[in-house]
């Protein structure tokens, strides 16, 4: 914003000689939010650089323009590609964090949208709804989930092109006031993105979620165990470790999303086994809070 | 006092020279801040007590951002600008409040003919006094033009 750029008026202002990068960087509190990023996300080792790398280049461009470097607004729009359960979503919070504290966006808050928040159902339904989601988003981050549906070349009459019309318009046209990020599948974004080229050239940076291999979600698994309470025996860690591979082999394998529904179903069958136990009278802590190998075995992945 | 004697006052800051967009925006992020929902009017009838202009957009309860509500201004300059008021209100949904908080015009016609003075005899040559706008001695549409 104003308060970011020099005075262009004063022409003959005195810049200062030296700009504080370590200084600027520890107050911008990034270093925490990227630590926070490393710690919370298993693996995703590429997508941790390249977000370091954004965070530097932005910090870099703030120094630049105090000492009355021109550089002109940085565009900061971006596409996530990967598989389902990637952490695309994930990301794109902290990274709404990343901006916040670098001052490129005011509010710093992530709307997240479908076609279906987009795209309206009659003549003239389209427009107003797409403004109503932009207006929302101002000053944060739009995030299009699978944002491919938007365009539907089978069909000419769809209305998902007014609404990538107008997005494209507001993506160009208020970069100051709106970063969007679009997320879907990689060979589907590809497609998209070849019979769109406006959007291409309007996204600077393009970051691909590798899947995950076994062992790191084993350790999602047991992030997501330890956040909730939840205990596994070292019978059900084994258990564990023999379900991902088996679990990836199969369909609509989403990644750590597979993994946080594989423990729900624990959990639920670990409650029903408590509720049909004969003493149901004393469970103590431990009952309550312990996942046995049992509760896993019963998932139908390994009755295949 | 005025920058333009004929120019038509109502709600607030109207007596100032015209805001530029940063102080509108100033106004909205307060307005935000507050928890008002904001809303953009505009009318070409400008009576001082002329208060149900038509909306342009429904209000903005949701919004962020000031960047949002100067999107529909904008908007709406460019449909009404020429010859239409428009101003922006803050509503406030506290209970007991539930009314607007705050009104500002954000935007006059390129000419105001200004207000002619009318007066009425009554009864015991008593006068009574209202305002009468010269633009609206035409039908809605043409005036301003």
């Amino acid at each position: 914003m104003t308060d970011q750029s020099p005075e262009k008026s004063e022409g003959a202002q005195a810049f200062p000689d030296s700009f504080d990068l370590e200084g600027e960087f520890a107050r911008s509190n990034v270093q925490a939010v990227l630590e926070k990023l490393d710690r919370e996300l298993v693996g995703l080792a590429p997508v941790k650089q390249r977000i370091r790398e954004i965070a530097a280049l932005l910090l870099v461009d703030k120094a630049r323009r105090s000492m009355g470097l021109e550089t002109g607004a940085p565009t900061l729009h971006m596409s996530f590609t990967g598989n389902p359960g990637t952490g695309k979503t994930t990301v794109a919070l902290r990274m709404a964090e990343i901006l916040k504290n670098l001052g490129y966006v005011r509010q710093g808050h992530l709307i997240s949208v479908t076609r279906d928040d987009l795209v309206g159902q009659y003549i003239g339904h389209t427009a107003p709804k797409t403004r109503e989601v932009i207006k929302k988003a101002m000053g944060g981050v739009l995030f299009i989930d699978e944002a491919y549906y938007l365009y539907k070349p089978e069909n000419e009459r769809d209305y998902g092109a007014e609404a990538i019309e107008i997005l494209l318009q507001v993506m160009e046209n208020q970069r100051d006031d709106l970063v969007v990020i679009l997320a879907g599948y990689a060979n589907r974004m590809e497609v998209f993105f070849q019979s769109n080229p406006g959007f291409r050239s309007r996204i600077a940076h393009h970051i691909d979620f590798p899947d995950y291999s076994e062992k790191e979600l084993m350790s999602i698994a047991q992030l997501m165990v330890d956040a909730q309470h939840y205990v596994l025996t070292p019978e059900a860690q084994k258990v564990l470790r023999d379900y991902i591979p088996r679990r990836m082999k199969m369909p609509h394998f989403a990644n750590a999303r597979s993994m946080r529904n594989a423990l729900d179903r624990a959990k639920l069958r670990q409650a029903n086994r408590l509720f049909g136990r004969k003493d149901r009278t004393n469970l103590t802590r431990h009952d309550l809070t312990t996942i046995e190998a049992e509760d896993l075995l019963q998932s139908r992945v390994f009755q295949v | 006092m005025h920058e333009n004697p004929r120019n038509m006052t109502q709600g607030q800051f109207s007596f100032l020279p015209p805001l530029t967009d940063d102080q509108i925006k100033a106004q909205i992020a307060y307005a935000i801040k507050q928890g008002f929902a904001v809303s953009v009017e505009f009318t070409d009838d400008p009576h001082p007590r002329n208060t149900y202009w038509e909306m342009w957009c429904q209000p903005m309860f949701d919004t962020k951002d000031p960047a949002a509500v100067m999107l529909e201004v904008n908007e709406c300059r460019k449909t009404w600008g020429a010859n239409h008021y428009i101003k922006v209100q803050a509503f406030d949904n506290a209970r007991w409040r539930e009314s607007v908080a705050m009104s500002f015009i954000v935007n006059r016609p390129k000419y105001e003919p200004g207000l002619a003075l009318a007066r009425q005899e009554g009864p015991g040559r008593s006068i009574h006094y209202t305002v009468h706008s010269y633009a609206t001695d035409k039908p809605r549409g043409e005036r301003y033009k």
